[in-house]
């Protein structure tokens, strides 16, 4: 991980002052605390999806593990037809989406990647001034429900933010940092862009094609405010919107008519737990190992700045 | 814009190639490339220009029967309704205090964990922290979302711990006084330690020798982090300032909707979910149209204003 070369590591044999200890004892303390405050909450609703719903529901304060063992939740939450069907529509998505993002954002961070391209620096500025500048939510929605009408299509949900900007300057710039003898050679042989991009810049830029697919496909999976404003169709819906009606609409409502949560069926609960690992825990086991591919588009990004 | 120049300027000399043979030659070499652009270009055309041309409704009164261009140009009366409404101010409050406080509490945040990763002599417990910091950036707003409204609940977990210290349960969803603090808690909570990521990295170009002549000098860690690694990553800080200042009248729809209720909207309520609430709840599109230019507008100024200052201050800027 490049994040990690930082100073040489300090002093070995002398032994370091009392104030040093200190701020390394205190550095320590805090960052344990940094630790807790952000593994507790994901621990709690770990152990509480798997706790016995009848005792969860009578139970109230710090769960340090399960009350009790039981997988009645997840039962309920796989066999929750509108649960696996947004399943099937997430994964739908994030597929399909993913692969329509990267085509297009392979495609111009290629050609954006070249020099001596006449129109480059023109085309350049019209995308990055995207960045700054848009017509707002109501056009776009307009757009995109009336004019295109693609309400209740999956097309709304893939296509119109197809390509993320900075994804974009981020792969670019993994572009230009093909060595170009390699591709004028190829280009000697006859090779044209095409040939050039398949075979040469991609198997060369795999590390931030990686980056790229990650930040998309997660996003993806996250994503939910373009399913809430165009899709209608119970049957398109992706996961994020059926767990937000689980989640945060049926909170409301028990919370605006004063019902305690605790007073629903007692399992009610424990599915709200079980249903944020099922949507949350595929992203979390991928994560860790591919960290290291993170960290490195946020540096490119960085350098790119 | 060298393109422009040579187009205005008749051919000159003739080893000077005309523009339209430039053209033509770029074009030949070039066609895959620009084959390439094609669906990209498209793509921000139809996606981002023709949103920003649409934008127009916002001086018409826009009736869907008759389009966007058959629809009767008004000029400024949906802004001045929108600035007359008793919503205006209370938007505007309420926009800029949970920037503020985000500016204060949010963007200092990462700085320091990242000024603290860099002090911790072991490289294993610091990976550690990276790791399960970064964690929650990739957990989706709505189950974030979710997650603080049932650890905040009445009878939730934050409540069970304040009942430690004698305090009796807070309705914390439904206190108008608490949103902007859980808005901008909640975020630090999610993005402290990804939002670090890039200071880290900008510590890394920190030339090694500047601290080890401090440390012959004896200068303390604090004074360290204070005279070496702080003023090493200011360039990287002031960027990111500069960007997030350019924010200052952006609050996201995305969170506040999940997380605001009707009893909180008196301090909840932002532009961009009074956009959403009535351009597309209410389906009042002309109206909503204008505040949201209205705010891209303000956005668009406040970015170009602050790149201005840092470039005064000699702290470079975007461009």
């Amino acid at each position: 991980m490049a994040v990690t070369l930082t100073r040489p590591s300090s002093s070995s044999s002398i032994r370091k002052p009392a104030s040093e200890r200190l701020f390394d004892a205190i550095n320590i303390v805090l960052m344990l605390a940094l630790i807790v405050a952000t593994l507790y909450p994901l621990l709690y609703v770990l152990f509480a999806s798997i706790s016995d719903p009848g005792e969860l529901a009578s139970y109230r304060g710090i769960l340090l593990k399960p009350l009790g063992f039981s997988l009645r939740a997840y039962d309920a939450v796989f066999s929750n037809p509108s649960i696996s069907v947004g399943y099937r529509n997430t994964l739908f998505y994030v597929v399909g989406g993913t692969a329509l993002s990267m085509l297009l954002t392979i495609l111009g961070a290629y050609a954006l990647s070249r020099q001596n391209v006449l129109w480059k620096v023109p085309i350049m500025f019209m995308i990055v001034f995207t960045m700054f500048f848009s017509g707002g939510l109501i056009p776009t929605y307009l757009l995109v429900g009336k004019t295109l009408n693609w309400v209740d299509t999956p097309w709304a949900i893939i296509v119109p933010t197809a390509i993320n900007t900075w994804n974009l300057l981020i792969l670019k710039t993994a572009f230009e940092g093909v060595p170009v003898s390699l591709e004028e050679a190829a280009r000697m042989d006859g090779a044209n862009d095409f040939t050039i991009l398949f075979r040469i810049i991609l198997p060369l830029s795999l590390p931030a094609l990686a980056v790229i697919v990650l930040f998309y496909a997660v996003g993806q999976w996250n994503a939910y405010f373009q399913a809430l404003i165009y899709l209608r169709d119970r049957e398109l819906f992706p996961l994020q919107l059926v767990l937000r009606e689980i989640l945060i609409a049926n909170s409301m409502d028990s919370m605006t008519t004063g019902v305690s949560s605790g007073d629903i069926e007692p399992i009610g609960e424990t599915i709200k737990y079980a249903t944020i690992v099922v949507a949350t825990l595929p992203i979390l086991m991928l994560y860790p190992f591919l960290q290291r591919y993170f960290i490195k588009g946020v540096m490119i990004g960085a350098i790119k700045e | 814009m060298k393109t422009a120049q040579t187009l205005t300027r008749p051919r000159q000399t003739a080893a000077r190639p005309g523009f339209w043979q430039v053209v033509v030659k770029d074009f030949r070499r070039n066609k895959y490339i620009y084959l390439m652009l094609l669906p990209v270009v498209a793509y921000y055309v139809i996606f981002h220009y023709v949103p920003m041309y649409g934008a127009q409704i916002a001086f018409r009164d826009y009736v869907p029967a008759r389009g966007i261009w058959g629809s009767e140009w008004i000029g400024f009366e949906n802004f001045q309704d929108f600035f007359r409404s008793f919503y205006f101010w209370r938007l505007l409050r309420n926009t800029f205090a949970i920037n503020l406080l985000d500016v204060i509490f949010g963007f200092p945040a990462p700085i320091i964990l990242a000024l603290l990763l860099n002090e911790l002599t072991s490289e294993r417990f610091k990976r550690v922290v990276q790791t399960i910091t970064y964690m929650p950036h990739f957990i989706s707003l709505v189950v974030v979302v979710g997650m603080v409204i049932d650890f905040l609940a009445r009878d939730g977990l934050v409540n069970y711990m304040l009942a430690w210290f004698g305090v009796s349960p807070i309705a914390f969803m439904q206190r108008p006084d608490l949103y902007w603090f859980i808005y901008v808690g909640s975020g630090i909570w999610q993005s402290i330690g990804w939002g670090s990521i890039i200071y880290l990295a900008a510590i890394t170009t920190i030339d090694p020798t500047l601290y080890e002549a401090a440390k012959v000098d004896g200068a303390a860690r604090l004074k360290q982090i204070w005279h070496i690694t702080l003023p090493g990553i200011m360039p990287v800080i002031v960027l990111l300032l500069i960007l997030r200042v350019g924010q200052m009248m952006n609050v996201g729809y995305e969170k506040a909707i999940l997380l605001y209720n009707p009893l909180t909207y008196d301090t909840a309520d932002v532009i961009s979910t009074y956009v959403y609430r009535q351009g597309i709840l209410s389906a009042d599109f002309s109206y909503s149209a204008a505040v949201g230019l209205f705010n891209s507008l303000i956005n668009f100024v406040l970015l170009i204003a602050a790149n201005r200052v840092s470039k005064r201050l000699n702290q470079g800027g975007l461009w």
